[in-house]
């Protein structure tokens, strides 16, 4: 199992920065999923009344959020669904595991769900000797790698045909292929078998929908639609920020999601799913259990500017913008959630005590929010997160940062004492420009980190006001 | 028009010549530009590495300092500079009446292309310069400011100067500020990737509106042992006047 440490970003993106294989498959997916989505949007010219309308909606559904999920419970159990609730991943991971320990040793099948990588829930139910299989084929992939996702939608983003091939070989004991129709029938054939035999499928959901009780989930390669209708019982794990008003609201979130995540006008299967069979002419799982996941949820929720994180779709569109993230990919972020949404969101589930570094893994040079579907500002959120950093809050209710920055609160507080005077201030930048002349600046850690691979500009001879001075002096 | 010219910390120490070509440009556009020396920097490195409350003072003094000149328009040299005198009101909000001056302030602060172009509505300042050149779009100018087609304008009307796109040219350098610095590696990674879009066309220089920008790309261009110029717009739309 891949160990997440966001405590050691640095250390992770420099070890990524050496793994040309890594950059070089991150730079294809990526560059495939910006190119797509960018056709994808061109050909829509309501896109940005849709975003509008989408972040709309999101905002309503977070500030009435008490009122959607029990307007969701109450429908949900008028279908026939058992609703629970789960305050943190231990409690969810209980609830799952009592309904497998119920069936016995049942098979298990999963589609992808973040939800789940986020509550760890396979770690869980393997610890109680359960085998629960992933169908998505790139969660597949690094279930059978023993890693964790890195890419909201495309979890083995960061792995090669060779690799797979290489893996698969060893894991399946198949001869080694790099042809990716191959190595998709390979998988097809070990997953139909589970297919056909599970008893209990697990999933998530990109929506729940108050108004009918039921959730959306979209993908493209069926396996949830397999998921959700052959195992006799379905659970599934739904964030409670989910949850979306109405039923009308998808014709929003169904063009925009799609488009944004891969660049399809729409993903090729999309099941919305209300309930159990009804009766033995019904078709689906007997029994339907949603389990409503907090988590830390309600308290980014009780926070003014970070609620908006909540918005998010799980499109991945802000991973494939991020300049940091297609350098290193989702594993230096040490968080199931990567990039730039996930610097946000961690910290605000988790708290700052180990993810003091990821609302600086960004150059906050904005290209993130420019394809939010719901025009979430995470350059804004990152840099309110900093802030926390520096003044030693803690987001929400979670943990506040461990380490104090003293030596940069010395520097910015002394560098604001140099700037609140011209007087000092222009005496510091004669200091200075004299300190890097006689090689001092040398001794400043900034100035050598910049020089790790760039020459640092030398300050001119003569500053601009000084120019200015002098050409006052003459009369101009 | 006069104006009165916001000329930011790394422009003036390390760019002066930017400086220099932004009051030259802003004279020949017609303005008469005064210049506050007592000006030092905005606050923005410190808002953005999460230090609000030295950046509320130097935001604050900085407001203070322009609205006691009743020059029309703020100019600045940088769309990183521009867009935190935009934001300041926000910055500020919750300090009183600090929030409305900063929003006056902010109402007449614009970045050196974007006001040649949409205020003045100059697109021709009569410049030469005999180079083939990629713009870099600044990502604060581009994104927080909307300057995308502004200052290619201005590059297109310039005589005997060649403007070639590089593929990617949206994306960022990899300075941002304190990042450059925190993360090295990684922002080295992300100019290499620009530069050698740039270095595939076969231009003689990279120009763009934020000297930040300009201090990493050329940075990095030196290092690889690149004669590529890094260029500030001013500069190029200053060169050849007279003439």
């Amino acid at each position: 199992m891949t160990h997440l440490h966001p405590e050691r970003f640095g250390e992770n993106a420099r070890a990524a920065l050496g793994d040309e294989v890594l950059r070089g498959a991150l730079r294809k997916a990526t560059g495939l999923f910006g190119r797509q989505r960018g056709a994808a949007v061109a050909e829509m010219p309501e896109w940005e009344a849709l975003r509008e309308r989408a972040r709309a909606v999101k905002a309503e559904a977070l500030a009435s959020l008490d009122v959607q999920l029990e307007r969701f419970e109450e429908r949900a159990t008028a279908n026939g669904i058992q609703v629970r609730w789960a305050r943190d991943a231990t409690e969810a991971c209980e609830q799952v595991k009592a309904i497998a320990e119920r069936l016995g040793r049942p098979t298990i099948v999963k589609s992808k769900s973040m939800a789940t990588e986020e509550i760890r829930l396979n770690e869980h139910l393997e610890q109680a000797g359960h085998r629960p299989v992933e169908t998505d084929l790139g969660e597949w992939i690094i279930q059978l790698a023993g890693e964790t996702p890195s890419h909201i939608i495309a979890p083995a983003i960061h792995k090669t045909k060779r690799q797979v091939g290489e893996l698969f070989a060893e894991k399946l004991g198949i001869p080694r292929s790099e042809d990716e129709r191959e190595l998709t029938r390979a998988a097809r054939r070990a997953l139909r078998h589970s297919f056909a035999t599970a008893e209990l499928g697990i999933t998530g959901a990109n929506f729940a929908i108050a108004e009918t009780g039921s959730i959306l989930l979209i993908e493209n390669e069926g396996n949830i639609r397999l998921a959700t209708s052959m195992p006799r019982v379905l659970v599934a794990l739904v964030g409670i920020e989910k949850v979306i008003p109405r039923l009308c609201d998808l014709q929003v979130f169904l063009r925009l999601l799609p488009r944004s995540g891969t660049g399809q006008r729409l993903t090729s299967y999309q099941s919305l799913i209300s309930g159990p069979r009804a009766g033995s002419g019904d078709e689906g799982p007997e029994e339907m259990i949603v389990i409503l996941l907090d988590n830390g949820r309600s308290s980014v929720l009780a926070d003014n500017s970070l609620r908006e994180s909540l918005a998010c779709i799980r499109c991945g569109a802000c991973l494939n913008a991020c300049p940091v993230y297609r350098q290193i990919g989702g594993h230096a972020y040490g968080s199931v959630y990567a990039g730039p949404i996930g610097s946000v969101i961690t910290p605000g589930l988790q708290g700052l005590e180990k993810t003091a570094e990821l609302p600086f893994a960004s150059s906050l040079c904005g290209a993130c929010r420019e394809v939010c579907p719901v025009k979430i500002d995470l350059p804004a959120l990152l840099t309110r997160l900093r802030a926390d950093v520096v003044e030693g809050r803690a987001p929400g209710q979670g943990q506040r940062p461990r380490r104090p920055r003293r030596i940069e609160k010395a520097a910015f507080a002394f560098w604001r004492w140099l700037a609140s005077d011209p007087v000092r201030w222009t005496l510091s930048m004669r200091v200075a420009r004299l300190a890097q002349r006689a090689g001092l600046d040398r001794l400043l850690p900034p100035a050598r980190a910049w020089r790790k691979g760039r020459a640092l500009r030398p300050f001119a001879p003569r500053s601009f006001r000084e120019r200015w001075k002098e050409d006052d002096r003459r009369g101009r | 028009m006069r104006v009165s010219l916001f000329v930011s910390c790394l422009v003036d120490q390390l760019w002066p010549a930017a400086g220099a070509a932004t009051v030259a440009v802003l004279r020949k556009a017609g303005c008469a530009v005064e210049f506050d020396p007592r000006q030092t920097c905005c606050g923005q490195p410190a808002w953005n590495t999460g230090y609000t409350k030295d950046a509320r003072a130097l935001l604050k003094r900085t407001v203070a300092l322009l609205e006691e000149s009743d020059a029309e328009a703020v100019v600045v040299p940088s769309g990183s500079c521009t867009a935190m005198l935009r934001h300041a009101p926000t910055a500020l909000g919750g300090e009183g009446s600090w929030s409305e001056r900063a929003a006056a302030v902010a109402g007449r602060t614009h970045e050196l292309s974007g006001f040649l172009v949409d205020v003045l509505g100059v697109e021709d300042l009569g410049a030469r310069l005999e180079r083939r050149v990629s713009w870099h779009d600044a990502c604060h100018g581009l994104r927080e400011l909307g300057l995308r087609e502004q200052p290619r304008r201005l590059l297109k009307n310039v005589s005997g100067c060649e403007l070639v796109e590089a593929p990617g040219c949206e994306e960022c350098c990899g300075f941002g500020g304190t990042f450059s610095a925190k993360h090295p590696e990684l922002s080295v990674a992300m100019s290499d990737e620009k530069i050698e879009a740039i270095e595939a066309t076969g231009v003689d220089a990279v120009v763009s509106s934020d000297a930040g920008c300009l201090m990493q790309l050329r940075g990095r261009l030196e290092a690889r042992g690149s004669s590529i110029e890094a260029l500030h717009i001013a500069e190029v739309l200053a060169s050849g006047r007279g003439a």
